[in-house]
């Protein structure tokens, strides 16, 4: 093989974009091979990765070029055999590293529009009974069947319906949301497009939190590149303003109104009085890109993944200091143990794994004693903990679990939108009895304020930014009392 | 018209919504304000607010919810740097010091809450441009790049 003739793929997701692969692909280039931009395969350690003929060379850099080029740079073998990818069930990451995330033709030619082309054939109504039969709940965190929400909006008679797609991503550890609108930008449209076939609505709109420049600008190329597919329905790219509380549905709403986004009291549910006063179905990201699929192939095919309640496959996000991080979908009720061990290696930094937070900021944090929970939502909730968007941070034993639980808080009050009471003064009081706790300070009586103010959050407040913040907090100092109390601890801890 | 009522009525068409509301348009109207400008005016506030049949109060209320909106010029080059649960597991509170000693006068250090790329930091984000994997000196050189 000469250089000449060499199809060099690099990812142009942000992660590898983060890592140099705009200069690693411009090089590549310059030595004369041509370069395609696809999506990424998710295996982040390797990133940015270089793949010719299937074959996988990982961390490259510019000095590597004339060395991959020649065959002579050590490769990680064929990419799609590697265990971190063979050992998966991508369904809805089934194109990831394999197209050009804005090639309609890529597109196309691996089954893009097949479940839309599908959905408009059965109707609105076998539509949506394809998505109840899957089994398919909100991958936001909430866990609502999709089909039921689908369906009390398209029985709400409206003249006016909208299909909004929270792309407000903003949990720590989480990025799968990101991934697809950089890597499938079209199978999410897609999957809007279904819904609003489904319900009977004709607009749109996707919001985008404004840290993710580069799902913003795929998105709005792809929305533009398929209009012409998608008519009548139309798709408009709305982008957020650096607040993490707009992730919450009702705030999102607001949002997307032009208001400050605080939280709207339930009921009356989105589904009935959302967008403008309209029935409108708004889910998340994964949620929505999971549909094509169900269509496609069929609801009870998708069920046919999984375990109890949790059907379907979910993307895991192996995340912080992990060894084997990125992104890793499979069926529900893998265990803990086997995502942070025996897939993601461990921790990066070679020291033992002390806690695992899942499902971002507000989720709970788990010891390594609970590694054999499966990925399921009633097992984690039985835990008192989350599954959230599947996001999973590890620490190893450098971590200072007071000082993570005081972070929770201080989250909490710098994100608070203020609308309730308990969220937005509970949780800068929450930072002033943990920073006396971590001086040592009256250590007993304090535990005691903080155990009183979780359980006032939890039960008081609107949304699931205040009632889900004692997850982190109360998990911790449920499971690593040690660093509660530690050296200060002025009687034995009950 | 002044310039900046220019500015405001080329922009505010830019997002005309037809039949919506027009409020609506609102946060991608700000976005694009302070793209041009680079902050958001008291002047700007009054401006928007009489076009879009807003009170100043309705306007300046969202302006500072939000913490992308800001209304003054930065006068140093920003650099976001994420600080929440995965970079902080992967070391970025180690960091921070160094960092802000480097950046003294030369730029300013912001922390961010998430860049969506959970599984390499510690990241910072200098306009669009992101960074992962970043330890003391990659910081150092990037805040000396961006100064």
């Amino acid at each position: 093989m000469t250089a000449q003739s060499a199809t060099v793929r690099i990812s142009d997701d942000a992660v590898a974009l983060a890592l140099g692969a705009d200069r690693l692909a411009a090089a590549f280039e310059q030595a004369g091979a041509t370069v395609e931009r696809v999506s990424s395969w998710g295996m982040h350690w390797f990133e940015p990765l270089v793949e010719i003929d299937g074959i996988g060379y990982g961390n490259a850099t510019s000095a590597d070029v004339a060395a991959i080029l020649a065959g002579t740079a050590p490769d990680i073998g064929r990419i799609s055999d590697h265990p971190f990818i063979a050992r998966q069930q991508r369904l809805t990451f089934a194109r990831a590293g394999k197209t050009r995330p804005l090639s309609l033709e890529d597109y196309q030619a691996s089954g893009g529009w097949a479940g839309l082309s599908q959905a408009r054939a059965i109707g609105p109504e076998a539509t949506l009974e394809q998505v109840i039969a899957s089994g398919l709940r909100g991958r936001g965190g909430a866990g609502f069947p999709t089909g039921i929400k689908w369906k009390t909006v398209a029985n709400a008679p409206a003249d006016r319906k909208y299909i909004v797609c929270n792309a407000d991503e903003g949990d720590s550890g989480t990025f799968a949301d990101r991934m697809v609108m950089e890597g499938d930008p079209y199978m999410l449209i897609e999957g809007m497009a279904i819904a609003a076939h489904a319900v009977g609505a004709s607009k749109g709109y996707v919001y985008i939190r404004s840290e993710y420049p580069h799902a913003i600008a795929k998105m709005r190329a792809a929305a533009q590149a398929c209009a012409h597919i998608i008519a009548p329905f139309e798709v408009e790219i709305t982008v957020g303003a650096g607040a993490y509380v707009c992730g919450e549905e009702t705030s999102l709403l607001n949002s997307l109104e032009g208001r400050r986004g605080e939280v709207r009291a339930k009921p009356p549910l989105p589904a009935l009085k959302g967008l403008f006063g309209q029935p409108t179905v708004i889910n998340n990201v994964l949620s929505l890109a999971a549909v094509p699929w169900i269509l496609q192939h069929g609801g009870e095919a998708y069920a046919a993944y999984g375990m109890g309640r949790s059907r379907g496959t979910m993307p895991i996000q192996l995340a912080g200091n992990i060894k084997h991080g990125g992104l890793y979908e499979t069926a529900f009720g893998v265990t803990l143990g086997e995502l942070v061990n025996d897939i993601g290696g461990g921790t990066a930094s070679g020291r033992p794994v002390r806690a695992v937070q899942v499902g971002g900021p507000l989720g709970a944090y788990i010891p390594v004693d609970q590694f054999h929970l499966p990925f399921d939502y009633e097992a984690f909730a039985a835990a008192d903990a989350l599954i959230g968007h599947a996001g999973v941070t590890v620490f190893d034993d450098s971590v200072d679990m007071a000082r993570m639980a005081r972070f929770a808080l201080e989250f909490c009050a710098a994100e608070s939108c203020g609308k309730c009471t308990p969220c937005r003064l509970g949780s800068v009081r929450g930072v002033e009895v943990m920073d006396e706790i971590i001086a040592g300070h009256d250590v007993t009586g304090n535990l005691a304020l903080i155990e009183d103010l979780s359980e006032t959050m939890k039960y008081g407040s609107l949304c699931a930014l205040g009632g889900f913040t004692p997850y982190p907090v109360m998990s911790a100092l449920t499971h690593f009392r040690e660093d509660f109390v530690g050296e200060h601890a002025m009687e034995p801890a009950e | 018209m002044s310039p900046l009522e220019d500015i405001v009525t080329e922009i505010i068409a830019r997002h005309d919504r037809g039949s919506e509301p027009a409020r609506g348009a609102l946060l991608p109207i700000l976005h694009d304000l302070q793209a041009e400008l680079g902050y958001i005016s008291e002047d700007t506030i009054r401006l928007l607010a009489s076009a879009l049949n807003l009170t100043r109060a309705e306007v300046h209320g969202v302006v500072s919810f939000y913490h992308d909106f800001r209304t003054e010029k930065h006068a140093l080059p920003v650099i976001k740097l994420c600080r929440a649960e995965a970079c902080k597991a992967r070391g970025v509170e180690a960091l921070v010091d160094g960092a802000e000693q480097a950046a003294a006068g030369r730029a300013t250090i912001e922390t961010v809450y998430c860049l969506g790329l959970c599984s390499v930091g510690p990241n910072a984000m200098v306009g669009d441009q992101l960074h992962a994997r970043l330890d003391a000196s990659k910081l150092e050189q990037m805040i000396g790049a961006a100064a």
